[in-house]
């Protein structure tokens, strides 16, 4: 049965989310201003809080479904701040390990903080022209290259890489590889400076020589196909559940944009007239029912992605849906309100023009709107990647 | 809890509606467009597949087990108004338009009125009834109706102009919609009104709009017509402006986003087969880019028009999430039906090809609080 309505228990949990996500906005401005200083793990008044995530893993199997539920929790945590009360011990390099390792994997490090590291110097989104390369060396990998944007990567214990075992064998030949931190050769050469999400930490790495255990590779040692793609793809799975995360964050900061909006503008009495016609309505109304338009459709787009995850339908498609759509918002919402709200709107008096600068990444992070539309559009026609480029 | 899922009867109502749309609006509608006018026998065959009827209690002859407002309506509605919208928006609306009277009805309706009324829909002939909404002024704003109500002793004295009304020309009643109190949705009152009440002059078949051709859309004038309090949708309570607009916004938009699959399909399939430069256009970004937006924004769209119907379903003020609905549908359905013209490029102009044809029908459907009353 077609229903968007959540249980009084569910709610609850939301709206625990958002009181710890005005007491993060307190900190927001500091380490926004402070980027070199890493927030703690876990901010002064976390203690206040019960925690969540062991409520959440209580919730009974009769409210909305985990995934879709996590959605509107990574939505709630985001109309907060980037600095969260308490930051996950988990990266999206536990993701990969989620998606991709052996149980005996899952188990070692499955309480590690992992990062991963996909982008270089000299590819993004084209990750099948990594050129960090994984050479066999008895019963150890030797890695050599370079990393770059590199999320947690200061922060995490250890990172997942995505290096080639056979740079003439393509997609085929790159693996993932587990490094800890501490390895000899595995050095973090920078922290990015960035244009948002500052108390997130970007690292550049560089693995010299790295020489790290033959068990380490993602997936086991078995798993090393010289044909086929299993592996390649096994990671690339991954990005069907953190796409619609992803977009859930952006969606956060168009909904923090619109909410403060909303509340300032009815602070001078303007409101918007819901029950007036088209042309009765004034520039600034039109342009926030548009707004409110735009993020809820996000929304609901994220939540169907999700839903299929929840469902164990394939979400391929949908995952690039909501991010096209979640990263649209993230740029064009906290933009649009400051335009809507005037010079005051800039000011850093306020939050907002941080969520402009925070929001701007997910449109790129992840695969950029434009990966996804070729996602999408393959999709949709049937066509490889090779076909359509 | 969250759910995307149609119930069982409601994926069957959708697989049969799908049927009709595909097999038979679709194919007919340019003969339509062009004639400007629906076949009696298409609307026969329509009205065979108990779509009407399918809202009214059982007790009245109709298809509905259960008490009034159960059944999950306002989302079947939205569904089978998506997949009529994906054969033909004009056609569609022409097999629903007798539920511009029976949703009302359903909704608002006294005991005597539904009891009335509503057999009158479960008959074996296809039969029309209309709602006079609009009138004819620039800005339309069903907020601030100048046709009036003012009540009389025992009776209500309508004055006004309505045009654009669906169907004039053959419907039994209309359902004049009024203002009765100050402006604002709320002031809104319905009246149901015969054809050959005094005061009333009806002038069938002669406005024409860009789309919706095979649509005859009437006027009405209303002189001073008497009404009495048994006309007076809802009795003494009335109706529910806000829902009733929320309801009327919800349905247009769930025909447009039949619409504009409808659209997306059609280019995606021409964006394949039609070779420029060595290779089919669709292995061009600028196409494939175009196209990706086109079937993002089809299912994003969607998922607003369910949760607008849902919150009738519930029986919760839809109205700020049916404007919502309203303005990203009508936005998008416009733009994919601009962009489809421009995939065909020259052959999106010509009238051979369908393309031109959606455009003019998307014109008319994503009328904010338009014509399209469904």
């Amino acid at each position: 049965m077609i229903d968007f309505t959540l249980s009084d228990n569910d709610r609850d949990i939301l709206e625990q989310i958002r009181r710890e996500g005005l007491v993060a906005r307190k900190h927001a401005r500091y380490y926004d201003d402070h980027e070199e200083e890493l927030p703690p793990m876990a901010l002064p008044e976390a203690a206040e809080f019960p925690s969540l995530p062991e409520r959440v893993l209580k919730r009974p199997t009769t409210d909305t479904g985990v995934a879709t539920f996590g959605m509107l929790m990574g939505i709630a945590r985001s109309w907060g701040d980037t600095v969260p009360l308490r930051f996950n011990r988990t990266a999206l390099g536990n993701a990969a390990l989620n998606a991709a390792g052996t149980p005996e994997q899952k188990e070692r490090w499955g309480k590690t903080m992992l990062a991963m590291a996909i982008t270089e110097p000299g590819c993004g989104s084209d990750s099948k022209a990594i050129k960090t390369t994984a050479k066999r060396d008895g019963d150890h990998w030797v890695l050599d290259g370079e990393k770059i944007f590199v999320t947690t990567g200061i922060r995490a214990e250890g990172v997942v890489v995505w290096a080639t075992i056979d740079p003439s064998a393509g997609r085929a030949g790159i693996k993932s590889f587990v490094v800890m931190k501490g390895t000899p050769g595995f050095e973090i050469t920078r922290k990015e400076k960035k244009l948002g999400i500052r108390s997130s930490d970007t690292a550049a790495l560089s693995f010299t020589h790295c020489k790290i255990p033959r068990d380490h590779l993602l997936g086991g040692d078995e798993n090393v196909p010289k044909q086929g793609s299993g592996g390649f793809r096994g990671v690339m799975k991954t990005f069907n559940m953190t796409r619609p995360g992803v977009a859930a964050g952006g969606i956060g900061k168009a909904r923090a944009s619109l909410d403060f909006t909303v509340e300032a503008l009815e602070r001078e009495g303007v409101r918007i007239d819901w029950e007036r016609g088209r042309a009765a309505r004034s520039a600034v109304e039109a342009k926030l029912i548009q707004m409110e338009a735009d993020t809820e459709a996000a929304t609901l787009a994220t939540l169907r992605a999700a839903w299929l995850a929840d469902v164990n339908s394939d979400n391929n498609l949908e995952a690039s849906i909501s991010k096209s759509k979640g990263g649209e918002v993230a740029r064009s919402v906290p933009q649009g309100c400051i335009e809507v709200l005037g010079a005051l709107g800039a000011s850093r008096q306020y939050l907002l023009e941080k969520w402009l600068r925070d929001g701007r990444i997910s449109d790129i992070y992840e695969g950029t709107g434009q990966i996804q539309r070729l996602i999408i559009a393959r999709t949709i026609f049937g066509y490889t990647s090779e076909e359509l480029s | 809890m969250i759910s995307f899922e149609l119930t069982e009867s409601q994926a069957m109502v959708r697989d049969v509606v799908r049927g009709l749309a595909k097999n038979e609006l679709r194919e007919r509608a340019r003969a339509c467009d062009e004639a400007s006018r629906c076949p009696e026998e298409l609307l026969e065959r329509s009205w065979q597949l108990g779509l009407v009827s399918a809202g009214i209690p059982e007790a009245l002859g109709g298809g509905r087990a259960g008490e009034n407002g159960e059944g999950g309506e306002p989302t079947t509605h939205a569904i089978v108004l998506e997949e009529l919208g994906y054969g033909c928006a004009s056609l569609g609306a022409m097999v629903m338009a007798p539920l511009q009277l029976v949703r009302p009805l359903l909704d608002f309706g006294t005991e005597a009125q539904k009891k009335e009324y509503l057999p009158l829909f479960t008959a074996e002939r296809y039969r029309v009834a209309s709602i006079a909404l609009h009138e004819p002024w620039f800005g339309f704003d069903p907020s601030q109706l100048r046709t009036t109500a003012v009540r009389q002793g025992d009776h209500y004295v309508l004055r006004g102009e309505k045009h654009l009304v669906p169907m004039a020309d053959r419907s039994s009643h209309f359902l004049v919609i009024a203002r009765e109190n100050e402006p604002g949705l709320s002031g809104l009152s319905a009246f149901i009104v015969p054809r050959d009440a005094p005061g009333l002059s009806v002038h069938g078949e002669i406005e024409q709009t860009i789309g919706f051709q095979a649509m005859p859309w009437g006027r009405l004038t209303l002189n001073d017509l008497r009404a009495p309090l048994a006309w007076r949708l809802g009795g003494e309570q009335g109706i529910d402006g806000r829902r009733l607009l929320a309801s009327l916004r919800v349905g247009g938009a769930a025909l447009c986003v039949g619409l504009a699959r409808a659209v997306t399909e059609l280019a995606t399939s021409y964006a394949k087969e039609r070779v420029a430069f060595g290779e089919p256009i669709a292995k061009k970004q600028a196409i494939a880019f175009m196209i990706a937006d086109m079937h993002t924004e089809v299912e994003s769209m969607r998922w607003l028009v369910w949760k607008a119907a849902s919150e009738l379903e519930r029986g919760v003020d839809a109205t700020r999430s049916s404007v919502i609905a309203q303005d990203y549908v009508a936005r998008k359905t416009m733009k994919i039906a601009d962009d489809g013209i421009q995939v065909f490029g020259g052959h999106g102009f010509i009238r051979d090809y369908p393309l031109e044809l959606w455009f003019r029908n998307a014109r008319v459907l994503t009328v904010h609080e338009g014509p399209v009353c469904v």
